[in-house]
């Protein structure tokens, strides 16, 4: 096995990890502070890359086009929140599994509606040829995404440990009756969490995009790939859910190059299989949060 | 339900199913019937385990796989008699779920949704990838009709006899778990899992048992559904069947066997439905996913306004 080939499978895992990562963390979010699992995730991630597509063939220039889909899919996401999840806040976390299984479909459905099934063509952010490092020869567009990802994590540390809203989001998934009984105001800050991790969901779609093409059933596989990411990371922890993100993209490229490209999208669920049986023989040296 | 008004609409199911092909001449409508009973068998499983061990599985379809393959490549490739193989099939829809469920039902709620997930999807994987047995993408063809001697289930009619017959079966069976100390034991758990637990219930025996059970029936759907179309292919036992699955029984209402059938029923109609109309309102194109949006819309519905199904319902206004 030439170094170079591994080298290759390494930078296009870190690229593709880059957007689990930042799909792990809107998961992390909103189960922090809500205690859900969003299903509806990965379908945040398609409206950004769709909307990007979109925005894109009228001719919008493409940090605007970018500006406006990830803070047009964040209000969707709250909106969801607020007219879906919120009735149920008092139903068991199963029953809000299901219910955001049922808007999963349906944004799928009205993005089939709207996009229909061809994929669509988006433009790089910067075109050119791609570039070698190390060994390995990446697309520009590659670097887009490491970078969107790493000012995400900035931006998120930075409102975590120096807003007061980051504080009142961390006062919440720590405990939210607490955090209640200090008069914040959990519905507000969990519309927060929501539009954030929308917001997060679609930057990763709108700049993978280029790179992948835009589909209406492209959410799926990326929202189940950043929920094992996030699991990997033990789902409440962001740092760790953006390790695991980086882990989940590095093995899978590594699984589907060395061993079999056919099973390349079943790596993911293997290795959420073999993290619940570890945590099951108390095997894994951190707990997956299992339910509020 | 009593045991005995069971037992009255459970004979009397089977007397309009025994008279049904005489009554019903479109093979259309009774081929339809046919699907209402099969996926009503996965609805029947699915929901004893999410209506009465509170789990929710994500991952059915993969036991409809399990049995349409296992009854189908004994079949086809080898040879075997339909009954045994049959007969396999469910065995293995009940070990694969005790096997899956030994580990994974030690952890709880939402993670324990989701690795059944995983299972599903991996188990699709491999119907698609492992070709030398499962015929790869294409699938497997000529799966031959059960028969009894010479009397061959080969038409809608005399399949409808046999799915039905499952199904009025599996009702029964169902309907007397659900009344025994077992289904009491069931309800205690579903209510809450520490009170269950402290009055002496073996709380990770009984949800391994319910999912083994349902593992079992929807294998047996599987394998029916093998015989009846002689020919499978992955493509229908996808994650999207597992959600199908999960509309029925939530349309239904969750704890209630007979709500899943009418959720199975309700779905059947549904597709058959949107696929007159729906190619009238939009470009043939594509028109067969825009059924999807559908059921998800009505799984928000039912969720928001109607937690309690179609079931639920007819109880209230009873």
């Amino acid at each position: 096995m030439a170094a170079e080939q591994v080298a290759q499978y390494l930078a296009s895992g870190v690229v593709v990890g880059g957007i689990y990562a930042l799909i792990a963390l809107g998961f992390v979010i909103v189960f922090g502070v809500t205690r859900i699992v969003n299903f509806a995730q990965g379908e945040f991630v398609m409206l950004g890359a769709l909307v990007m597509a979109a925005l894109g063939a009228r001719g919008m220039a493409v940090p605007t086009a970018f500006a406006v889909s990830v803070l047009g899919v964040a209000a969707l996401g709250a909106l969801l929140y607020r007219v879906a999840v919120h009735p149920l806040r008092r139903a068991p976390a199963l029953a809000v599994l299901i219910l955001t299984i049922g808007a999963s479909i349906t944004i799928r459905g009205v993005a089939l509606i709207a996009w229909g099934t061809d994929p669509l063509v988006v433009p790089a952010f910067s075109p050119g040829p791609p570039i070698v490092v190390a060994g390995a020869v990446v697309v520009r567009q590659g670097f887009w995404v490491l970078a969107v990802a790493g000012a995400a994590f900035v931006a998120l540390w930075w409102l975590f440990t120096h807003t007061y809203a980051g504080a009142v989001v961390q006062a919440c998934a720590v405990n939210p009756r607490a955090a209640r009984l200090m008069g914040i105001r959990v519905e507000r800050v969990a519309l927060l969490a929501w539009g954030l991790a929308a917001g997060l969901g679609a930057a990763a779609g709108a700049v993978i995009s280029p790179i992948t093409y835009a589909t209406y059933d492209m959410g799926l596989m990326l929202g189940l790939k950043g929920f094992v990411a996030a699991v990997l990371g033990g789902l409440v922890s962001p740092p760790a859910a953006i390790a695991g993100g980086f882990l989940l993209g590095v093995v899978e490229s590594l699984a589907a190059g060395l061993v079999s490209s056919a099973y390349k999208d079943a790596v993911a669920f293997v290795v959420l299989v073999v993290v619940c049986l570890a945590q099951v023989l108390g095997a894994l040296p951190w707990r997956v949060a299992e339910e509020a | 339900m009593t045991a005995p008004a069971r037992g009255t609409v459970l004979a009397a199911g089977a007397v309009v199913v025994g008279a049904l092909p005489w009554a019903v001449e479109s093979r259309y409508v009774l081929g339809m019937l046919v699907f209402v009973a099969l996926n009503g068998l996965s609805a029947v499983g699915l929901s004893l385990v999410m209506g009465f061990a509170g789990q929710v599985s994500l991952g059915q379809a993969a036991f409809f796989a399990i049995g349409a393959y296992v009854s189908g490549v004994l079949t086809a490739t080898y040879g075997w008699n339909g009954w045994v193989a049959l007969a396999l099939a469910v065995a293995a829809g009940a070990l694969v779920a005790f096997t899956v469920g030994l580990p994974i039902f030690r952890l709880s709620g939402l993670l324990l949704a989701m690795a059944t997930l995983a299972f599903g999807i991996i188990v699709y994987y491999v119907l698609v990838n492992w070709a030398a047995v499962t015929g790869g993408p294409s699938g497997l063809t000529g799966v031959p009709a059960l028969a009894v001697g010479g009397f061959r289930f080969d038409n809608d009619a005399r399949m409808l006899w046999l799915a039905w017959g499952a199904l009025l079966v599996v009702l029964a069976v169902s309907g007397n778990v659900v009344d025994s100390r077992i289904g009491r034991a069931l309800r205690a758990l579903h209510g809450s899992e520490a009170a269950a637990a402290a009055v002496g219930i073996d709380t990770a025996r009984l949800k391994l048992g319910v999912f083994s059970l349902a593992g079992a029936i929807t294998a047996l759907a599987g394998a029916l559904y093998a015989h009846y179309l002689t020919f499978i292919n992955p493509s229908p036992f996808g994650f999207a069947y597992s959600v199908e699955l999960l509309v029925m029984v939530v349309l239904g209402g969750v704890a209630s066997v007979w709500g899943a059938v009418l959720g199975a029923a309700a779905v059947v109609l549904l597709v058959e439905a949107l696929r007159a109309i729906l190619p009238l309102l939009t470009s043939a194109h594509g028109a067969a996913e825009y059924e999807i949006a559908v059921f998800g819309v009505l799984l928000m519905v039912f969720m928001i306004f109607l937690p309690s199904g179609l079931a639920g319902l007819a109880r209230r206004t009873a």
